[in-house]
């Protein structure tokens, strides 16, 4: 065959496959038309479409986050969505290596309704390393009876920091989460519980936004666990969703500013009884209490974006436990990324590579040794340097260099880990 | 660039093998290192009170008292108590005596010294390193270095503690007695008594023996060899964690024994150093080396490595007279409480990298310093403190640099 017939060929080709997808197309519509006015289903998913895009709108920043995710985009309804990670990971600690593995860290499955005029539904199912861990991470209704109030009930992310309420991982430029957000602030912390949310426009330009809830809380685990240390994240429980452990409830809340231009910032507090107190009525032990202060911030200087977070933790301790659980625990995260080439190769028009530098630091023991008096240590300090390369927006490639430096306890010499991960993340 | 700019690799590299006191014995075969490291996890295993940890306890974990294998932090000291009565030692333990566990999980109290105790000593935990050669001594060479009455002359009187098979609580046969040969030459009652050789006061016989009394005493975890949990005074009897017994299985405490066998003796450092050997023989020309002997050969065992290896621990694992300066009142056993089982002073050299950059020395960590540990040496050792005071500087730097280096 010569050059000429080849390419006669392949016009005739993609001539027939242009009308066969206009014929389709062209039908696909007319019915979808028809039905929209026979049925009033369609009417209501109109209704509910127009709710989904006011449910964007009226949310920023982090608040949003659970709303701003592109398979809401076009729902009727009901839609279906989610985002799945996964990475490799090669490490070495100080000369010794378990060699190279991969993980499918998460397959997350979303569920968003638009329930009728000012109600939503949204529900996230998490399933971690394959079915390893199953969990029902979101499942709430709001109720907007303003931008500025809108009631929320369910299994909800209580908005400490902004990576708890903020942390699908296509969002994300680096693979492993921030050491404080996941070792100080226990992210991603689902509670069941009921408050309410609002954005305020504000005269000055810019957005006031708030949530407060009340929760379930934290469980006994938070010390005494597995890991022999001050663990909020070993404080998370299923039976929570079911039954509070002792019967006082924790607040949650967060104050932000966002400001176009100059990005987000943050406060919040999180407090609860951690302990079970109370047993048939009856109390057993003192009430010990947690809280979580943490400050959140998103800006950009220039063509580099920053976000980070900073939270310290406090806990009533036992005496007797005291030194050994640490009563105070800090730490913090930035991330720094920039651009720097903008790809327009196989037709992906918005493909972007970029740059970054995550400096994180968590001391899970804040204090001295009566015994010594010296500094009491555990403490993480890492740099992660990584590219990005996101072929769509809700798509991301990521490789890292991760270093840690890690003290224990009493301040031994640091144990030093280095490795390299090759990860992706996507919305679907 | 940073990290090239301090001259660290991207992958860190291993650790000097001889600034660290972990590592199994080398030439170990497959199946032993992967026990060892069966071993090593739940050594190094954090337990949680949904795990059964307590309800009192003094750790968490193994590991919390011997970092690294190393001696321990006086966060994690142990304390232990008594009192005399009618000419007698009683160890107390309608009151939770002999030891106390300071810690306890939420919801149930933690003890308290009671308040008739007189007699109250601290123990920092030893290093564990190289006990697997310990263990593998027979009785007969403990034995052979005690001189009870002085016959020779030498100031040194050294015992062995002798364990009744009443306090034993447990069946103390290990698997690897048994393995090591038909006729059992260590470990085994003697007019119904055994050879103690390790703790403060030598109370305890072999490693299954220690590592059980250490899951229960120190941490509340119930084995199938004490499938009881403490409890406090405070709260009485059958008012445990609340979860099922025993919290270990024998298999658990089969692999950290063997663990602890199979650690390798702590490394030397210098031992070629001019400094170094000037100080050994000064070592042993002030007489430490009596009580602190170089070298013993270990018995015959089912690991090759230890079979009949000789080794050096500079101990004799006897009791001594310590004299007033070590006299905390409090006894276990026969020990009068001046009495004190010679530290094995391998791995001393180390002590730091494990206990945070301080140095805890002694039986209580009470030293600071190494000199300062000579000079807690009286009775027995009060001689060869003497012979220390009594050298120049510069000969006791050299004395001192062979310790470190040990």
């Amino acid at each position: 065959m010569d050059a000429t017939r080849r390419h006669t060929t392949r016009h005739s080709t993609r001539r027939t496959f242009r009308r066969v997808f206009l014929t389709l197309a062209a039908t696909l519509t007319a019915t979808l038309a028809i039905g929209t006015r026979a049925d009033p289903l369609h009417a209501q998913a109109d209704s509910a479409r127009a709710d989904t895009s006011r449910a964007r709108r009226d949310t920023l920043g982090v608040q949003g986050s659970i709303y701003n995710r592109p398979f809401i985009a076009g729902a009727g309804r009901t839609s279906i969505g989610g985002y799945a990670e996964g990475n490799t990971n090669y490490f070495v600690e100080d000369g010794i290596s378990d060699g190279f593995s991969m993980e499918l860290r998460r397959f997350n499955i979303f569920l968003y309704s638009a329930v009728g005029p000012r109600l939503r539904f949204i529900s996230e199912l998490e399933f971690e390393h394959g079915t390893e861990e199953i969990a029902l991470e979101t499942a709430l209704i709001d109720f907007q009876l303003d931008p500025a109030f809108v009631l929320r009930a369910g299994i909800l992310l209580p908005p400490i920091g902004a990576f708890n309420q903020n942390h699908d991982s296509p969002r994300w430029d680096f693979v492993d989460r921030p050491l404080v957000s996941t070792r100080i602030i226990p992210s991603t912390l689902s509670e069941v519980g009921f408050g309410a949310y609002g954005r305020v426009a504000l005269r000055a330009g810019g957005s006031f936004t708030y949530d407060a809830y009340l929760t379930n809380g934290l469980g006994d685990g938070v010390i005494l666990n597995g890991e022999g240390r001050t663990l909020l994240a070993a404080g998370k429980r299923q039976e929570q969703f079911a039954e509070d452990n002792n019967g006082v409830p924790a607040f949650s809340a967060r104050v932000a500013l966002q400001r176009r231009g100059l990005g987000e910032v943050g406060l919040s507090h999180y407090r609860a009884t951690y302990n079970s107190f109370r047993v048939d009525g009856v109390e057993v032990d003192a009430r010990r209490a947690l809280s979580i202060s943490a400050f959140d911030l998103s800006t950009s200087l220039g063509p580099v974006s920053l976000r980070g977070e900073a939270a310290l933790v406090r806990l009533d301790m036992p005496p007797a436990l005291s030194e050994l659980f640490g009563h105070r625990q800090w730490g913090a995260h930035v991330d720094a990324m920039t651009p720097v080439w903008r790809p327009r190769l196989f037709g992906l028009r918005d493909a972007v590579v970029s740059v970054g530098l995550r400096t994180e630091y968590v001391d899970y023991n804040v204090g001295t040794f009566t015994s010594t008096g010296r500094p009491i240590r555990d403490d993480v300090l890492a740099v992660v340097p990584g590219v990005t390369y996101r072929p769509v927006p809700g798509t991301v490639f990521k490789v890292n260099y991760r270093r840690h430096w890690t003290r224990d306890l009493l301040g031994n010499p640091a144990a030093r880990l280095g490795g390299y991960q090759v990860g992706m993340a996507t919305y679907f | 660039m940073l990290l090239l700019a301090c001259g660290e690799p991207f992958l860190p590299g291993a650790i000097d093998p001889t600034t660290t006191l972990d590592g199994p014995i080398d030439g170990l075969s497959a199946t032993q290192v992967a026990t060892h490291a069966r071993g090593d996890a739940e050594f190094a295993r954090r337990f949680a009170a949904i795990d059964g940890l307590g309800p009192t306890f003094v750790a968490t974990s193994c590991e919390s008292c011997h970092v690294g294998d190393g001696k321990g932090h006086p966060l994690f000291d142990i304390t232990r108590f008594g009192r005399y009565a009618e000419g007698l030692f009683d160890r107390m333990p309608a009151h939770g005596g002999p030891q106390l566990q300071n810690r306890a999980i939420l919801g149930y109290a933690a003890e308290q010294l009671p308040a008739g105790a007189t007699a109250i000593a601290r123990f920092t935990a030893p290093a564990v390193t190289g006990l697997g050669y310990l263990e593998a001594l027979d009785d007969a060479t403990i034995l052979a270095n005690a001189d009870p009455t002085d016959a020779n002359g030498d100031g040194i009187s050294g015992r062995p503690s002798m364990v009744d098979s009443t306090d034993l609580v447990i069946d103390v046969i290990s698997v690897s007695d048994l393995a090591a040969g038909a006729e059992q030459t260590r470990h085994r009652p003697t007019g119904g008594q055994y050879v103690g050789r390790f703790g403060k006061k030598a109370r305890t016989i072999n490693l299954l023996h220690q590592t059980v009394f250490a899951y229960s005493e120190d941490m509340g975890i119930t084995s199938e060899h004490v499938p009881q949990d403490l409890y406090s005074p405070h709260v009485g009897s059958q008012g445990g964690d609340g979860v099922a017994d025993p919290e270990v299985s024998a298999a658990v405490v089969d692999a950290v024994v063997f663990y602890l066998r199979t650690l390798r003796p702590p490394p030397r450092r210098n031992a070629g150093d001019a400094a170094v050997q000037e100080g050994e023989a000064l070592f042993t020309q002030i007489g430490c080396s009596a009580c602190h002997i170089p070298t013993l050969r270990a018995g015959r065992s089912d690991i090759p490595q230890i079979s009949g290896a000789l080794f050096s621990p500079y101990t004799d694992l006897l009791l001594h007279d310590m004299g007033s300066e070590l006299d905390d009142g409090y006894t276990e056993g026969d020990a009068a409480p001046s009495e004190w089982r010679t530290a094995p002073l391998w791995g001393i050299g180390l002590v730091e990298r494990a206990q945070g950059g301080g140095a805890h020395y002694l039986h209580d960590g009470r030293a600071t310093s190494l000199p300062d540990a000579i000079r807690f040496h009286g009775g027995e050792g009060a001689s060869s403190r003497a012979a220390f005071t009594a050298l120049d500087a510069a000969k006791q730097a050299r004395l001192l640099a062979f310790l470190r280096s040990l």
